[in-house]
């Protein structure tokens, strides 16, 4: 029981380093205003910079990062070996991503921004996100009869 | 303390993005992608005997941290120090936001569309609720969100996850060019 408890404390702490990348990683979403419901409208109709800015800042710097990880065969801070595998195709990648870039259009949000939209208090977009999870749940149930 | 307030640039913002990339594999070997919690918290709780949701999420649990993470950021951003002003949008489109008949740029999210009462119209349902469910099957379909194959993806320079952010892009942009309008229209 006590070794349990303890188990599972060690476990906690080893996770707390992800709660606060996240919490930056929240913060620069949010005042980066890449959860915010009109610059989706102004990036779908090239009407600005700003979204673009983000992207073509934050592609390079994580390409740059993992080249350089590759390059010199990089290890975690406990010395694990990075992998990265592999996304192979499939023909849910062109029709999931139709569906998810309208969900996207309409909402203002993508998963991650879903999170920082109720955290920022739009408490209404927890409905937006349970509906997130029966999409999930629906694609799971039909998943074997999807092209 | 004004600036706490204030939004960030994109060559501020942008940049944090990035290296929330390499911050993840130095951290554990983990890769950046969200909407795979989407599924975490279906298995946790929805199971149903579904083989798709029959794995071991508990192996993942980092990223549930994660995610806590962003909704505590967002509480920060957006709660205890949103942006008070309107958003500095290109006036191309505010000009075409008040076409549709909104008139407050104020937050992250229109109020004038997403309150608890707009859930009762057909437009508030067809916009949260359609949307969040398109968010969520869409996503898990193509194996992944914006984060996942639109950060980390193309920084992986895997050309699947190419080909998902051009699907995204044109998805939202026949929605908002097409759909919106419709939906909108006062």
């Amino acid at each position: 029981m006590q070794l349990c408890f303890t188990a599972n404390h060690f476990e906690a702490m080893k996770n707390l380093k992800y709660l606060l990348v996240g919490i930056v990683f929240g913060l620069a979403l949010t005042k980066g205003e890449a959860i915010s419901w009109f610059r989706m409208q102004e990036m779908f109709h090239f009407q600005g910079f700003h979204m673009y800015g983000i992207f073509m800042t934050a592609v390079p710097i994580g390409a740059i990062a993992i080249l350089l990880i590759r390059k010199l065969n990089v290890q975690t801070f406990n010395g694990e070996a990075i992998d990265i595998p592999k996304k192979p195709y499939h023909h849910g990648i062109i029709l999931g991503g139709l569906i998810f870039g309208f969900g996207w259009a309409l909402t203002g949000a993508c998963p991650g921004p879903l999170y920082a939209q109720v955290g920022a208090g739009y408490a209404v977009t927890i409905i937006t996100f349970i509906s997130a999870m029966a999409g999930t749940w629906v694609y799971a149930k039909f998943q074997p009869h999807l092209p | 303390m004004n600036f706490l307030y204030k939004p960030w640039p994109w060559y501020v913002a942008g940049p944090i993005i990035g290296l929330t990339v390499p911050a993840l594999l130095l951290l554990g070997n983990k890769r950046l992608g969200i909407s795979s919690t989407l599924r975490q918290f279906c298995a946790a709780c929805f199971p149903a005997n579904i083989p798709f949701l029959q794995y071991d999420w508990k192996k993942d649990i980092w990223n549930l941290y994660f995610v806590g993470g962003i909704l505590i950021g967002g509480f920060i951003g957006g709660g205890l120090f949103g942006n008070p002003n309107a958003t500095e949008l290109s006036q191309h489109t505010v000009n075409d936001l008040r076409l549709l008949g909104l008139t407050n740029f104020n937050g992250l999210l229109p109020h004038e569309l997403f309150g608890w009462s707009n859930l009762l119209t057909w437009q508030g349902f067809l916009m949260m609720i359609a949307g969040g469910f398109m968010i969520g099957f869409g996503t898990r379909y193509a194996r992944g969100c914006t984060s996942g194959h639109g950060i980390f993806g193309l920084s992986s320079l895997q050309w699947t996850s190419l080909v998902a952010i051009i699907a995204f892009f044109v998805g939202g942009i026949v929605c908002s060019y097409v759909l919106l309008p419709i939906i909108l229209k006062p």
